[in-house]
């Protein structure tokens, strides 16, 4: 209740500074020196937040997929999401090197998608070969443990084959980063870019879901493994088809986050990774649109929170407190509402 | 197994399912072409085992087509199948994976000669070339890995062959030999106080690594000691036990005694890196031991685990140091301890209440954000006036040890004060102070374990309805269990304040969370030795997650290591080393169910053949319908 009051109260301050003027009281309601929020800054924060927050509801379909089907927290999934990230990088540098990536940068951002998507597909569908499969039916924590160590080996397997430290991607084409729409919202052409991709993968992954023969059989071997078996679905295939749909939309994500920030390092995979699990866990994990949706909020969230809410309260150094806003977000929604907010999709067994 | 396997006639060499072979032989290769890229040979090159012979770098590729040639010929007893007798089908299995592997190893190194890919792989470089050419030609290269290989996988094969004391003493020669070339620089060490530079000198390379001759040296009596003394050994332990079981509370003491005396003499004949070892591995048993009462004895997994020891940490530091930002009391340790002994349990009151009742995944993902959130909040500008944000909190003093010295308040007699006066951050002294700590850690876990709540934590673990329809109050248990795990892990944060003398928020990542559970894991969960041990193994060999280890070489491939161990152990050993025994028959409750099973099978087979002979006496059997485990 804590926190949604305070979020109500932010965006309260903040709607009546636009209409009241700069001096309200409400915006330096215990900070005389709290930086007063004018649109273009809020503009910018609404739009980076949604941008990234699509990124986050992209890796979040993995987790909520493999929950769904297999009910534990694939850890290692943002990993997933860095290897696509690292693999587009080397793509593009190399098609840079080779002048493509300037004179025809839509060939070259389809090839560096695909190679990523590949990848990234690959390493999904190996680590559930490897690591998952033969600990179907263990206790509950085991493959959770499991997964930690993937996600261990993978991150360090990068900085020791690739290097450590941050790589950087190369410079976009102007019109990329150019800003767009009417006056009063401008909008750099790399962030519209990056809701479209997700809103599209998204489509896609739903036509896949709900209206293909996979999609049915991923949903009976999410309700019930045995019954699923005995309708003639082969369940180990359409397990594998689960993480290569996951991993896919994680190969995806990776690219986008390179467009977004342009670097890339091998612990890129562990933060967002956490936050798409919260975001599959606010929106309802299972729930495909819901994981889409709760990406949304957290992301609107963590980069609305710190200015919003948090430097009215006096908080110093609100933008250091981002990645504990997105925290506090996923442990206020597991407390009050543990089945998200559009409410999960698991089979029986799983609901504890 | 309980008695000696009955073989039945070997089958033919050739006989084999090449199907698993080619498939193990490119596990093989993959393995061996990705640890050269990792840059593992390389970088452990300076670690010298047999001084002209053997490096690290060398053994960490050559160990792998041993270990997969002995995997390949692996056969799963199967109940009432006739086993073969091994023959000379391992060995083709074992050579024939290992040339497989070393073909792919020997492409690699054809492909570093003529191909550049240095760009997206940092390793891809000329030093790999020359480490696995060893400095000549393409051609050199690839005789040299497709004979090697090809010779382990057969030895590999060969190992299914040789009688068990013959692989007990081959086993024990190798430990001994790489065990003493990795323990080199702690012989260094303590040779200087026991006075035996000049068998070192013999030993030991000035250069690094074992003479020849000393490594033959070592090998002898390594086997010596498997096979004479093995048995002595043996014998010995059964005095001990039979002498336990008569009079266990004489037997106990005394040998409490004898560790207590040996912990106190031993430091002070360490040298100073022995002593800074010692201490880094008892944190991180002080901190194992917690944690294996969260989620070893009471099923929690907290991956925030380590935010209790930035609690320890931060609080002895803030109370202790006279340059803190914010408050500055300046308390001694041993009163600071107490109040370090509150903040725990009020911060793991405030994190377990509210997330104890979540479910097992969910309350992971919930601790790890909690700890992240005490990091990033610890070091932000926002409570910088209090922990000093990025720039940390400095000059934290050593524990006092100042014994004696006090005068009684009515009787008015002064303890004569003895002349310990420990002071600082002198590793000596806080290995004291460390072994302190692991003692009222052991004893707690000793005791928790087998009382009443330490048999409600452990019925929680194994099923929560039931352990709740038996009276147990799960959410009270459980709080209990993470409370007690809080304060273990901020004694460890206190002591690591006080031996570094300062506390940055970087000592506190998430890794070192990871670190702890991988050493839980690994020694065996619920278990207190195996988790002593773990901590031992890994911390002192390989390193913690920002100390080093006795191979320091290790520090940038450890955290891979731990990774792959930690999925290893999940996969192969989930009970970990040292298993407790009723954890591990929790984790192959299917392998114990089918035991009984096929148990249930042979005895109604019986049953029916008796029917035959009268059908009025057939029953079925009581009380095991195959599903219980017998």
């Amino acid at each position: 209740m804590l926190l949604t009051s305070l979020v109500v109260f932010g965006l309260f301050a903040f709607l009546v500074q636009q209409f009241v003027g700069p001096d309200n009281p409400l915006t330096r309601f215990l900070n005389e020196d709290a930086n007063r929020l004018d649109w273009d800054a809020f503009r910018g924060l609404v739009v980076s937040g949604l941008s990234q927050g699509s990124m986050y509801g992209l890796i979040a379909l993995g987790y909520s997929m493999v929950y769904g089907v297999l009910g534990f927290i694939n850890f290692a999934h943002g990993e997933v999401f860095m290897v696509g990230a690292m693999t587009g990088l080397i793509t593009s540098n190399k098609l840079f090197e080779a002048g493509v990536w300037e004179d025809a940068f839509i060939v070259a951002i389809l090839v560096a998608v695909l190679v990523s998507i590949i990848c990234a597909t690959l390493t999904a569908v190996v680590m559930e070969r490897i690591a998952y499969r033969p600990l179907r039916g263990a206790p509950r924590l085991i493959p959770l443990i499991t997964s930690i160590g993937v996600s261990f080996f993978i991150q360090n397997t990068s900085a020791l084959l690739l290097g450590p430290g941050a790589k950087r991607y190369p410079q976009l084409p102007s019109w990329m980063t150019d800003r767009y729409g009417p006056s009063w919202l401008q909008i750099e052409g790399q962030k519209i870019l990056v809701v479209l991709v997700a809103a599209a993968a998204m489509a896609g992954l739903w036509y896949l879901v709900e209206q293909t023969k996979t999609g049915k059989a991923m949903r009976a071997v999410a309700e019930d493994k045995e019954i699923a078996s005995l309708m003639g679905i082969d369940v180990d295939r359409t397990i594998v088809t689960t993480f290569a749909i996951g991993g896919a939309m994680a190969g995806v994500a990776g690219i986008l986050w390179g467009i977004l920030f342009g670097s890339v390092t091998e612990f890129t995979g562990f933060l967002p990774g956490i936050k798409a699990f919260s975001a599959a866990v606010v929106g309802g994990i299972g729930n495909l649109g819901g994981a889409m949706a709760g990406g949304l909020t957290l992301g609107g969230s963590e980069s609305l929170a710190p200015q919003l809410i948090l430097e009215p309260l006096g908080v110093s150094g609100h933008t250091q407190l981002k990645d504990a806003v997105a925290f506090l977000v996923l442990i206020y929604v597991l407390l009050v509402k543990p089945t998200g907010l559009f409410g999960e999709r698991l089979s029986s067994e799983d609901r504890a | 197994m309980n008695d000696a396997p009955h073989f039945g006639p070997a089958r033919s060499a050739f006989d084999q399912d090449w199907r698993k072979v080619v498939r193990y032989g490119l596990v093989l290769g993959f393995t061996l072409v990705f640890i050269s890229l990792t840059g593992m040979p390389d970088g452990l090159n300076g670690r010298v085992i047999v001084e002209p012979w053997l490096s690290m770098g060398y053994l960490s590729l050559l160990w792998v087509p041993l270990a997969v040639g002995f995997a390949v010929t692996y056969e799963p007893v199967l109940e009432g199948m006739v086993q073969a007798k091994p023959g000379g089908r391992e060995l083709v299995a074992g050579a024939a994976v290992g040339l497989i592997g070393g073909l792919c190893l020997s492409l690699l190194v054809y492909l570093l000669d003529s191909r550049d890919l240095s760009d997206p792989l940092v390793n891809w470089n000329q030093a790999l070339l020359d480490l696995l050419t060893r400095n000549g030609s393409v051609a050199d290269g690839v005789v040299l890995w497709t004979v090697a290989a090809t010779a382990l996988g057969f030895l590999g094969g060969l190992m299914r062959l040789l009688p068990p004391i013959v692989l007990r003493v081959v086993r024990a020669v190798l430990v001994t030999v790489i065990g003493a070339a990795a323990v080199e620089s702690l012989i260094d060490d303590l040779s200087e106080e026991f006075k035996l530079e000049g068998v070192v000198k013999w030993l030991y390379h000035p250069l690094g690594g074992l003479e020849p001759k000393g490594a033959i040296a070592l090998a002898i009596v390594a086997a010596v000691f498997v096979l004479w003394l093995g048995g002595q050994v043996k014998k010995g332990t059964a005095v001990f036990n039979t002498a336990r079981e008569a009079r266990p509370i004489a037997v106990n003491s005394v040998s409490v005694v004898a560790v207590a005396f040996a912990a106190i003499v031993l430091p002070m004949f360490l040298g100073r890196l022995t002593n800074d070892l010692l201490v880094n591995v008892g944190l991180f048993v002080l901190l194992a031991l917690g944690l294996n009462i969260v989620v070893g004895l009471a099923g929690i997994l907290d991956l925030g685990y380590v935010a209790f020891y930035a609690v320890g940490g931060y609080t002895i530091a803030i109370l202790t140091s006279p340059t803190s930002p914010g408050l500055t009391p300046a308390y001694p340790f041993w009163l600071a301890i107490f109040i370090v002994v509150g903040m725990a349990t009020l911060a793991g009151l405030f994190i377990g209440a509210p997330v104890i009742r979540m479910r097992g995944d969910y309350l992971a993902i919930v601790t790890l954000g909690f700890g992240e959130i005490i990091r990033l909040t610890v070091r932000s500008d926002w409570a910088s006036g209090l922990t000093g944000g990025a720039q940390g909190v400095l000059s934290v003093p050593g524990p006092d040890l100042h014994i004696g010295g006090w005068t009684l308040p009515l009787v008015g007699w002064t303890f004569p004060k003895l002349e310990v006066d420990l002071m600082g951050t002198n590793p000596q002294h806080i290995l004291y102070v460390v072994m302190f700590f692991v003692a009222i850690a052991i004893y707690v876990s000793w005791r928790l374990e087998n009382s009443r709540i330490g048999r409600a934590w452990m019925a929680v673990r194994e099923d929560e309805s039931v352990a709740e329809a038996m009276g147990i109050n799960t959410v009270n248990a459980k709080l209990q269990a993470f409370v007690t795990g809080a304060i273990l892990a901020s004694f460890a944060g206190a002591v690591f304040a006080a031996k570094v003398g300062s506390v940055f928020e970087s000592s506190f990542k998430i890794l070192v969370s990871i670190v702890i559970l991988v050493i839980v894991i690994v020694g065996g969960m619920g278990r207190i030795a195996g988790v002593i041990a773990g901590a031992f193994v890994l911390v002192g060999i390989l390193g913690g997650p920002n100390q080093p280890g006795l191979m320091a070489e290790f520090s940038e491939y450890k955290l891979l290591i731990y990774g792959a161990l930690l999925v290893w152990m999940m996969l192969k050993r989930p009970e970990g080393l040292i298993p407790n025994v009723r954890r591990s028959r929790e984790l192959h409750l299917d392998e114990f169910l089918q035991d009984a099973w096929l148990r249930g099978e042979v005895d109604r087979d019986e049953a029916e053949a008796e029917a035959e002979v009268d059908p009025e006496a057939w029953a079925p059997p009581e009380g095991n319908d195959g599903l219980a485990p017998a």
